[in-house]
């Protein structure tokens, strides 16, 4: 594998009163494809900026292939941007912006001229060379930024919320070719983004931060299937999350099948978890709406450790390839469900507005995560 | 057909609206512009004044040795001058639109325009004499024993004309950095550049047209420049403006005054031509780029 390891070892930033950093601690592996997730505000871009070297901690580290980067000025490290407005230069062409790099360097033009058709090539931009960025979409603009930042053949490559400017459809196409590019290239990719989807589908793992704190680092399925605050299973994807206390906690083989009081609910609910958590502790407890099944008759398999609830439909959201239900529940409590459709037949009769339902789950498919003010 | 006559009633509009213009200028002017070509070829009057004569002596007269010399000299103090206030310029240019109090810093350069410039001049002469400020403060420091010689030589004139000058060049720099987008300069620095290449490499060839600006608005005032030659300046500083002063009221050469004048004009022109020129082919090559930019918002 090729790339560097970027280790963040407790680095704090304030602005005045405003903690943008607040003790962050990330191990970045060698060629990883690694998402720096979270709302505007987190904390994001100023680690980023951090690795790059436009900004420096209060306190803390920042190791690159294990030595300290931070007294380096940022040409002086083996990272490069990609930065979220492109920042191509205005009065150079494109060859010349990507260009930029190797003519500092005072490379041989022979030499210059070979590598810059190469990346010019990689990010099928070869017949616009000649073109001011300004005549450019701005896709082609991204492909310049990247062929640019990646001419150096840096170590590390930090991109900044690099597909934020571009419409949904462009940004999907770009979004794969940026996966394809580092399997080719096979360098360390840290990837800025404030939206779930991008980084769920492209990271190998993900660091959810929030107000200055890294909440949770792990694979896109673990984010996403056991966050571990109420603030990350908001964050990523949809869910029904509700403040709960626990009121037993069985231990079995490999887990607890815990009860959770959740006045939301208006009852007890069960669920699995691998904690032993006392009775009385305060946490949250959430389910994914797709978890959840809605049924008009009672459902049939109902066993020990399915909760099951009484509602009325009160809005179906049709949206072709699914079906997403806001179900009232006996005690005006709204839940929100989503039905796959997968195939025809397996729906039974559909639902509608003001229908009766039946809303079911089992005690695996909720998770209890921790409280944290956010 | 309509839109057609729209705009030729808004031809007929720009006249109407540029005539009281055009009437100021053609007065105030050509018309002097003109009267001084006229005089520069006619016959000097014996107690000044011309008399209406066809004459080049005016012309063969500017091509003495002496008069060369001072051409040369005020060329060279004004390139100078010119080089020294854009070099002081810039960097103040630059931190005022990077400041977060641009208005007071935008203020601190207007202010002294609201004092004469001839007593700013004054004030100089108090600092730079032989008992000025300057050498008292020096001596009182105990860091030199006897006055120094500041004034009245080429230097005193090159430092107040820099003095005078640096809010022209100051104010259109200030503009057209505060438009610059510094991220540039991160980028950059990102990819390999030492932050001296980031500010000549990418700071500089962005904001070209204000660079431009501020050199024609100072170098074309210190051309023609007088007063601070005649009250800080020694006899190694008498420059163009200086002769023509001379020429006019102690000479009584109205022609060659006029020559001279025409001099400064045209040194001036070739000045603005080159800045429109410029400007213009930054525009125009702006202009085409838009054209060609992709309409459908870049479908790859």
């Amino acid at each position: 594998m090729k790339g560097f390891d970027v280790t963040v070892r407790d680095v704090s930033r304030a602005y005045g009163d405003f903690k943008a950093l607040d003790n962050v601690s990330i191990a970045i592996r060698k060629g990883e494809f690694f998402s720096l997730l979270g709302p505007s505000g987190c904390g994001k871009t100023t680690l980023l900026r951090i690795i790059a070297g436009f900004d420096s901690p209060d306190l803390g580290t920042v190791l690159l292939d294990g030595r300290d980067i931070l007294p380096l000025p940022p040409d002086k490290r083996q990272v490069n941007t990609v930065f979220q407005s492109y920042a191509l230069f205005p009065h150079l062409s494109v060859y010349e912006n990507v260009a930029f790099p190797l003519r500092l360097k005072k490379l041989p033009s022979s030499q210059i001229d070979a590598k810059v058709r190469d990346y010019l090539h990689l990010v099928q931009l070869d017949a616009h060379g000649d073109k001011k960025p300004s005549m450019l979409s701005g896709g082609q603009k991204q492909r310049v930024a990247i062929a640019r930042a990646l001419i150096n053949e840096p170590n590390v490559l930090l991109l900044d919320e690099p597909l934020s400017a571009l419409d949904a459809k462009l940004r999907q196409n770009l979004l794969v070719e940026l996966d394809h590019l580092h399997d080719q290239i096979g360098i360390t990719f840290i990837y800025v983004t404030h939206d779930q989807s991008e980084a769920l589908s492209v990271s190998d793992r993900i660091a959810v931060m929030n107000q200055g704190k890294v909440l949770q680092i792990g694979t896109p399925y673990e984010i996403y299937e056991s966050p571990a605050t109420d603030f990350v299973a908001r964050f990523i994807g949809e869910t029904n999350l509700f403040p709960a206390t626990v009121v037993s906690c069985v231990p079995y083989a490999d887990y607890y099948m815990t009860t959770l009081d959740i006045p939301a609910l208006g009852s007890e609910i069960k669920v699995t978890d691998y904690d032993n958590l006392p009775e009385g502790q305060r946490v949250s407890f959430t389910v994914r709406p797709e978890k959840l099944k809605i049924t008009g008759e009672v459902p049939s398999k109902v066993g020990k450790d399915i909760n099951l609830f009484k509602g009325v439909v009160e809005e179906p959201v049709y949206s072709g390839f699914q079906s997403k239900y806001y179900v009232s529940l006996e005690n005006g409590t709204v839940v929100k469900v989503i039905q796959q459709h997968a195939n025809y037949m397996d729906e039974g009769p559909a639902i509608a507005w003001k229908d009766q339902v039946h809303v079911s789950w089992s005690a695996e498919d909720g998770y209890i995560v921790e409280v944290v003010d956010s | 057909m309509n839109s057609h006559s729209n705009l030729k009633r808004g031809r007929r509009l720009g006249i109407t609206y540029s005539a009281p213009m055009g009437v100021w200028l053609t007065v105030f002017f050509l018309v002097p512009l003109g009267i001084i070509i006229l005089y520069s070829f006619l016959k000097k009057g014996l107690y000044g004044g011309v008399e209406g004569e066809f004459s080049l002596v005016a012309y063969t007269q500017m091509l003495n040795p002496n008069f060369l010399r001072v051409f040369l000299r005020t060329l060279w103090v004004t390139v100078l001058s010119t080089f020294a206030t854009i070099l002081l310029a810039l960097p103040c240019g630059y931190a005022m639109a990077r400041s977060r109090h641009q208005l007071l810093w935008l203020g601190l350069v207007i202010i002294p325009f609201w004092t004469n410039s001839l007593i700013r001049i004054y004030a100089w002469i108090a600092i730079l004499s032989s008992e000025g400020f300057l050498n008292e403060t020096l001596k009182a420091l105990g860091i030199i024993g006897e006055s120094l010689q500041l004034i009245y030589n080429q230097g005193a004139v090159i430092t107040v004309l820099v003095y005078m000058y640096i809010p022209f060049a100051i104010l259109p720099l200030f503009t057209t950095i505060d438009k610059f987008d510094f991220q540039l300069l991160e980028a950059a620095r990102d990819l390999g550049a030492s932050k001296p290449e980031s500010i000549f490499k990418v700071l500089v060839p962005n904001i070209r047209s204000g660079i431009v600006t501020a050199v024609i608005f100072t170098f074309i005032p210190i051309f023609g420049a007088y007063t601070v030659p005649l009250l800080v300046g020694g006899k190694d500083s008498y420059m163009i403006g200086n002769i023509i002063v001379d020429q006019v009221t102690k000479t009584r050469n109205w022609p060659l005054a006029s020559a001279f004048s025409l001099v400064i004009t045209l040194v001036s022109t070739v000045g603005v031509v080159w800045m429109l020129v410029s400007t213009a082919n930054e525009r125009s090559r702006n202009r085409s780029e838009s054209k060609v930019a992709d309409p459908t918002g870049g479908v790859v």
